[in-house]
């Protein structure tokens, strides 16, 4: 494989992984819990790599993933005082574990290749040359730990959605059918936590959080199917990979910041062209139903008696553009019917009101 | 011999902090009966439901559902929360909403299946929500969250109904149809059992009622137990309202009986 290649899907498979788990975070209101696991997680990474020079071997996601739980704990025991509420408690928790892993990197990893800025954006320009073999092949090993948590994440939603359906919806509801949201909750939460911890050497502490929560976040202005918002996100995941990946190349600059980069574009593009819940489909829909507003009135006042445009307009105070226009709509869709020049609303103009005001 | 109540509550106290929510609450619930639990605000109503299901931390005391412990009992009991309790942006429809009703019937990991989905859509029928089945769930009144809610419980097939306020902010028409609907569970032997604000209306719709101000102040059938004296224990008397709430009952009862006459 080319570097280019191994890159690119190394970027493809951080991308889906994060929306996958990243989705249920925006639907649960914890973007800010995902923020802090992939912040908190950094003591036990450092810890890993001195001891292993990597941070993409299993013991160690895993061991270091073990550090997300404990944050998530932590921060719903403070919760739990009541004095410290869900956003303070975050801010007390996970800067705290930052610092302790900011301050193993500064004193004992000096010299080795984890700087505090690969710390805080990754360099998945390095993926192609960390290579370990498997199967009697030599293969990147960010590659082979974020493919497998990307699957490992597909398998944990599929066979797991109804849990996680019910359980980010209605909590109390899967509680008493036996569902135990508080384990789907925490399974979520230790699966969030591998997956910024595979993450962590490609794309860093900090991006790490776009990947999680703006695919997901682009899709819920898309649909209001769950399964649709997941598939969203994971295609606005791996299309952003991919443009983030040549812009990069292009503009000489990290791939990673790119790539989230081309993320946040693509939120923007969804927020503005989103069909219904987007700026642009939202003045549209208000500038069409106030046309159609418009000419059920027109029809309902010919339904009650007959009448030309003229006096129409003037009962409606419209403006002679205004009435052309409505006028024009409504006879050219033949739902009025003229007797001369009354023109009386037929069963079509009806049948269109109770379109339109009908419940 | 005396059949075994519907839900029982021994000698419960629930606290989530320093003062009890509920103290010392003994109390057993008929079954096949219509009932109302009233209280001021704060006095544990949506909390004694919630220690019937296991979600409150008991300090002391047990809860008996058909006379076992609720995780034994669980499949013969759904729960209709308040409905402000849930995200209504989440995406879902409302046919997705009503067949999380059918998930406790699946294990972990298994799908619903087409039966799942024809009774779902056969209880989104009892409540007149049908054609709305694909509407996204945050395009609905609030009274059309309700019956979604209540299709939800009735797809559990439940022989035990616990809701918090059902006539919470609806309007006259699906106050009435959640009304009927509560009546055909009770007379097809269900309990239902109705966290209630509205005192005005507890004489007409219920059977039985639930009088409860951190303590058990009285239950019984309306007729024993609902009068001024007890309603003033429980609201802490000077409301001049609780005397109509409990006069207007007497003379629905007296004009009923002329009725009858």
């Amino acid at each position: 494989m080319s570097p280019d290649t191994v890159i690119l899907l190394t970027g493809s498979c951080a991308a889906v992984a994060c929306a996958l788990v990243g989705t249920f975070l925006v639907l649960r209101g914890m973007a800010l819990i995902g923020d802090a696991i992939s912040h908190a997680v950094l003591p036990g990474i450092v810890i890993a790599f001195l001891l292993t020079d990597s941070v993409s071997s299993l013991p160690v996601v895993l061991g270091a993933g073990a550090l997300g739980l404990v944050t998530v704990w932590l921060i719903e025991s403070l919760v739990r005082t009541r004095r410290v509420k869900e956003d303070a408690s975050i801010a007390v928790v996970f800067p705290a574990l930052f610092a302790v892993g900011v301050l193993l990197v500064t004193r004992f990893a000096h010299g080795k290749d984890l700087d505090a800025e690969c710390v805080l954006y990754g360099e998945i320009a390095f993926a192609p040359f960390d290579t370990m073999t498997l199967w009697g092949m030599v293969i990147s090993r960010p590659l082979v730990a974020l493919a497998s948590v990307a699957a490992l994440n597909l398998v944990f939603v599929v066979a797991l959605y109804k849990e996680l359906k019910i359980a980010t919806f209605d909590g109390a509801l899967a509680a008493t059918l036996g569902m135990s949201p508080v384990l789907v909750h925490y399974l979520l939460m230790g699966t969030v936590s591998v997956t910024t911890v595979a993450s962590f050497e490609s794309v860093g502490a900090i991006l790490v959080v776009a990947f999680l929560i703006v695919p997901g976040s682009a899709a819920w202005l898309w649909t209001d199917k769950l399964h649709w918002m997941l598939t969203i996100a994971a295609a606005i995941g791996v299309t952003s990979a991919f443009l983030g990946f040549h812009l990069a190349v292009y503009w000489d600059a990290s791939i990673a910041g790119c790539m989230a980069l081309a993320m946040g574009g693509c939120f923007v593009l969804s927020w503005i062209f989103a069909p219904r819940e987007g700026l642009f489909g939202r003045w549209n829909l208000r500038r069409v139903t106030r046309e159609r507003f418009a000419e059920a009135l027109l029809l309902e006042r010919l339904a009650r008696a007959p009448g030309n445009a003229t006096e129409v307009a003037a009962e409606f105070c419209w403006t002679a553009e205004q009435v052309a226009r409505h006028w024009a709509t409504v006879t050219s869709q033949k739902w009025i019917t003229a007797t001369g020049n009354a023109w009386q609303t037929n069963e079509a103009g009806r049948a269109q009101i109770q379109k339109i005001v009908g419940d | 011999m005396k059949k075994t109540p519907a839900l029982e509550f021994h000698d419960l106290t629930v606290a989530y902090d320093i003062k009890p929510v509920l103290w010392d609450v003994d109390l057993s619930i008929p079954e096949g009966q219509l009932v109302a639990i009233v209280g001021p605000n704060g006095a544990g109503k949506s909390t004694l439901l919630k220690a019937a299901l296991n979600l409150a931390p008991l300090s002391s005391g047990f809860v008996r559902v058909y006379g076992a412990p609720y995780p034994e009992m669980r499949k013969r009991v759904a729960y209709v929360p308040q409905r402000e309790s849930v995200d209504w942006d989440f995406p879902a429809s409302v046919l997705d909403v009503v067949l999380m009703g059918r998930y406790g019937k699946r294990g972990w990991f298994q799908r619903t299946n087409a039966a799942d989905r024809t009774r779902a859509l056969d209880c989104l029928g009892k409540v007149g929500m049908l054609e709305f089945a694909d509407r996204q769930i945050s395009r609905l009144s609030g009274g059309q969250q309700q019956r979604t809610f209540l299709a939800r419980a009735l797809a559990q097939d439940a022989d035990l109904y616990l809701m918090d306020e059902p006539f919470a902010g609806v309007d006259v028409v699906t106050e009435r149809a959640i009304l009927t609907l509560l009546r055909e569970l009770r007379d097809t032997g269900k309990t239902v059992v109705c966290v209630h604000h509205d005192l005005q209306t507890v004489g007409e719709y219920f059977d039985w009622v639930v009088l409860l101000n951190m303590r058990l102040v009285a239950a019984g059938p309306i007729a024993e137990v609902f009068n001024t004296d007890k309603l003033q224990a429980t609201y802490g008397g000077h409301l001049s309202i609780l005397e109509r709430a409990a006069t207007r009952l007497l003379k629905d009862r007296r004009g009923r009986a002329r009725d009858a006459r």
